[in-house]
């Protein structure tokens, strides 16, 4: 326990790191992934079709390599916001695909039902939106969109390998000086993401159960 | 398609569809002219960049890496399964002493950062097979306790009845799971299986971190000799698009060969899902 005690400011200041990471690129995500999203839904064949093209391109990318591509290659062409930002515009695009798909397959997920019966008691297009689907479309989202973000939180860690002293950073440096307690080390941050992991499907179940949708 | 968002489109709605169209294409043209210019400004686009991709020692390089990233997604997709179901079914046992261990098991595996899990473990050092092995088993571990929340996942999918109804002609228990309830099981969750093998092929990138033999360590190589770093990157984004597109398909085919009748829509899977989280899937 020693090694876990002794370096437990270092172990935070780790984690810290990860939530700011988390926060950016998560922001990120959700401004992009939503218009990307938008662009899926729309009656616009075009638009639709760079919806797709962009989640196809960028999920079928490994963030490992997108992270390469803004890491490395972006202050090729002149263009260099430094590691942190760098590192975020990677996630944040890579998510922007995942985010987008959930928003998708979220408002997908109401009836076709509501919208016909919304539409036949004579409810302009406004007022269908503002008051029967979006408010469902919300509530739908917000429990695929929760996978997202804990898949997000844990690719925080791709990270450690690009000077972002972020928890599996620490870790790293961590391992290699205390070599008798590996495990300890290892179960001790991972208790840590565990943590944050569940803190958002915790958000994610009380806002559920708040607004649930009755069916 | 029918969509509750919007209706059929009129004479004017179609117009505007038009111009919001028209607009689109401009706006995608521009953005991709303004890479390209960018690309010749810098020296991006010249020769001596792209050079290493068509000089055939370092071709057989990324042939190579693209062999063994493919064996190692391979090696842990075949090792997760059976770990998978073992799990599965552990995490559905009535007995208390098989269920709590499967579900810490699962619940730890799943929620830690692979990255980290395969840090540790070749952190540990001494393994036989050099490198590759960390990053194998980390996979192994990761992927077999998502397959294990797919697989319990399709068990309970399967109508109850069928249990009953296997029960009421005598079967015994672990007959009703073998010959009843996992075939039928594996129906269902053929979707998310493939969507998981594309996962695993994504994540054999995580090989970079040990310098696992792969095809990022490969592009490594590439890049550090050649300064490359954007052209490589480019190059491996490409390699793994297409390789993901053509287990997508096989994964279409497999599920219309073997999975009945529901379509399956498979983007890239999602890199350390939570199953049933709707976002892997959509």
């Amino acid at each position: 326990m020693d090694a876990l005690t002794d370096n437990l400011d270092l172990i935070l200041k780790g984690f810290l790191e990860t939530l700011k990471l988390l926060l950016s690129s998560g922001l990120l995500a959700l401004a992009l992934g939503t218009l990307i999203g938008v662009f899926r839904l729309s009656p616009v064949p075009i638009l639709r079709g760079v919806a797709v093209a962009y989640v196809t391109i960028f999920r079928n990318t490994p963030l490992l390599v997108l992270i390469l591509l803004t890491y490395y290659g972006l202050p090729q062409l002149g263009i260099d916001f430094g590691f942190f930002w760098n590192i975020t515009l990677a996630m944040g695009f890579y998510t922007a695909s995942f985010v987008s798909e959930a928003i998708r397959s979220g408002v997908n997920g109401i009836p076709l039902g509501q919208a016909e019966a919304a539409r036949s008691i004579g409810m302009p297009f406004g007022m269908t939106m503002t008051q029967v689907l979006l408010p469902q479309a919300f509530r739908l989202v917000v429990p695929p969109l929760a996978s997202v973000f804990i898949a997000l939180t844990k690719n925080t860690s791709l990270a450690a390998g690009f000077g972002i002293a972020e928890a599996t950073f620490r870790l790293k440096g961590l391992l290699n000086d205390h070599a008798t307690e590996r495990v300890t080390i290892f179960v001790g941050i991972a208790i840590g993401y565990i943590i944050i992991v569940e803190l958002i499907s915790f958000g994610a179940h009380l806002f559920e159960r708040k607004y649930a949708v009755t069916r | 398609m029918s969509n509750v968002l919007f209706d059929v489109p009129g004479p004017r709605a179609v117009r505007r569809h038009r111009i919001i169209g028209v607009v689109t294409v401009v706006a995608v043209i521009a953005i991709i002219g303004a890479v390209i210019w960018k690309f010749q400004a810098e020296g991006q686009l010249s020769y001596a960049k792209w050079e290493p991709f068509f000089t055939p020692s370092l071709v057989q390089l990324i042939l190579e890496g693209l062999v063994k990233t493919m064996l190692a997604g391979a090696l842990a997709i075949v090792l997760a399964v059976p770990l998978g179901m073992i799990m599965g079914v552990a995490k559905l046992s009535d007995h208390r002493m098989i269920r709590w261990p499967a579900w810490l098991f699962v619940e730890f595996f799943r929620a830690v950062p692979l990255l980290m899990l395969i840090i540790f473990i070749w952190s540990m050092q001494g393994f036989p097979l050099g490198t590759i092995f960390p990053l194998v088993l980390g996979l192994l571990l990761y992927n077999g306790s998502v397959l294990a929340e797919v697989v319990r996942a399709g068990i309970n999918a399967v109508p109850a009845g069928q249990a009953e109804a296997a029960y009421a002609i005598g079967l015994r228990k672990h007959q009703v799971m073998r010959i009843v309830l996992l075939p039928q099981a594996i129906k269902i969750m053929l979707p998310s299986f493939i969507s998981q093998c594309i996962v695993a092929l994504k994540d054999t990138s995580l090989g970079f971190y040990i310098l696992a033999p792969g095809l990022t360590f490969a592009g490594r190589e590439i890049y550090r000799t050649f300064g490359n770093y954007l052209q490589t990157a480019i190059v491996l984004a490409v390699i793994y698009i297409i390789l993901n597109l053509l287990l997508g398909l096989l994964g279409e085919w497999v599920q219309r060969r073997f999975g009945g009748e529901s379509k399956i829509e498979l983007v890239g899977g999602m890199v350390q899902a939570q199953p049933v989280g709707g976002a892997g899937r959509a």
